[in-house]
């Protein structure tokens, strides 16, 4: 994984086969603190603490069609690197929450690359579920939450074309706002 | 300040309303761009936002767009499948966006198969 957006959109995407409804992404920058944060939490099915355990093992996962599972172990891998760390936190039947520290200046941080991409990827190939999307800086707060999206909508689905259109617009602009770092 | 605000929407509604008022019928086709740990990692979502992009600028409707996980030939990822209405699934290997923009613009809006990135025929038996 070359950016941790693109970490973002493969624990959501463990969420989302989880069976989860709604996923909470956030995204903390602190310059004063020197942290970066990402924090995935859904309401999907959770893990037994036994799975929970091994989930960080690449050699163990819960498919069928292959024998390693490393999107868990490349993230803690990443975090840890620059200093940072991953806590997993799970319970069967109420959801799971991954949360991964990196030293915001640290050298071997990955750039948050295209958060935009990675959120249009989840809408449009999930519109069963929804996300939510939190961006903190020191300048703001950028909020992107596709309930109100899908309100507003009414029956226009989420992946029509127009809506994309607009939504890399707002992301971009919403980031943009809040000097997002890229 | 944002200028784009959520409550624009409603204008995108409106106008879909409008326009999709003049064309009743179903989908043309499904595509599934694979989208698990392998197919991220090897550039599957700068595939599916080529996918976006392109059914952005033709102002593409009648197209499905979804993505599934892993099918355990992570070495052939990106991985694509092609759907059209009433025919076998194509599958796609190592995809990138020229080679989605052209799957999109020959395949799925004219028919044609894109033989030399088909990886094979048909849907995957998950056992």
């Amino acid at each position: 994984m070359l950016e941790l957006a693109l970490h973002i959109l493969d624990i959501a995407e463990n969420s989302i086969r989880a069976g989860a409804s709604l996923v909470r992404i956030l995204v903390r920058e602190s310059r004063s603190k020197d942290l970066f944060l990402m924090r995935i939490t859904d309401n999907g099915r959770g893990m037994t603490r036994e799975e929970r355990e091994r989930a960080l093992d690449p050699f163990y996962t819960t498919k069928k069609v292959r024998r390693v599972g490393l999107g868990l172990p490349m993230l803690a891998e990443a975090a840890e690197r620059t200093g940072g760390r991953l806590r997993l936190r799970s319970r069967p039947q109420t959801g799971t929450i991954v949360e991964a520290s990196f030293g915001l200046s640290h050298i071997d941080r990955q750039p948050l690359g295209d958060i935009a991409s990675t959120l249009i990827a989840l809408i449009v190939g999930n519109p069963g579920s929804d996300f939510i999307y939190r961006h903190e800086t020191d300048g703001g707060v950028y909020l992107l939450d596709t309930r109100n999206i899908k309100r507003a909508l009414e029956d226009v689905p989420l992946n029509h074309p127009e809506v994309t259109g607009f939504l890399r617009g707002h992301i971009a602009e919403g980031l943009g706002d809040i000097g997002a770092s890229a | 300040m944002s200028k784009l605000k959520i409550e624009d929407l409603k204008k995108i509604k409106e106008k879909v309303h409008s326009q999709t008022a003049l064309r009743e019928g179903g989908q043309r086709a499904k595509v599934t761009v694979h989208m698990g740990t392998c197919g991220i990692a090897s550039g599957a979502r700068e595939v599916l936002n080529a996918l976006m992009r392109v059914i952005e600028e033709t102002n593409t409707t009648d197209v499905i767009v979804t993505t599934s996980g892993c099918m355990g030939l992570c070495s052939r990822e990106p991985l694509v499948t092609v759907e059209l209405l009433g025919k076998e699934p194509i599958k796609y290997e190592k995809m990138d966006e020229m080679k989605m923009r052209q799957v999109f613009k020959r395949h799925v809006l004219e028919g044609e198969i894109q033989t030399p990135f088909v990886l094979a025929k048909g849907s995957e038996v998950v056992r």
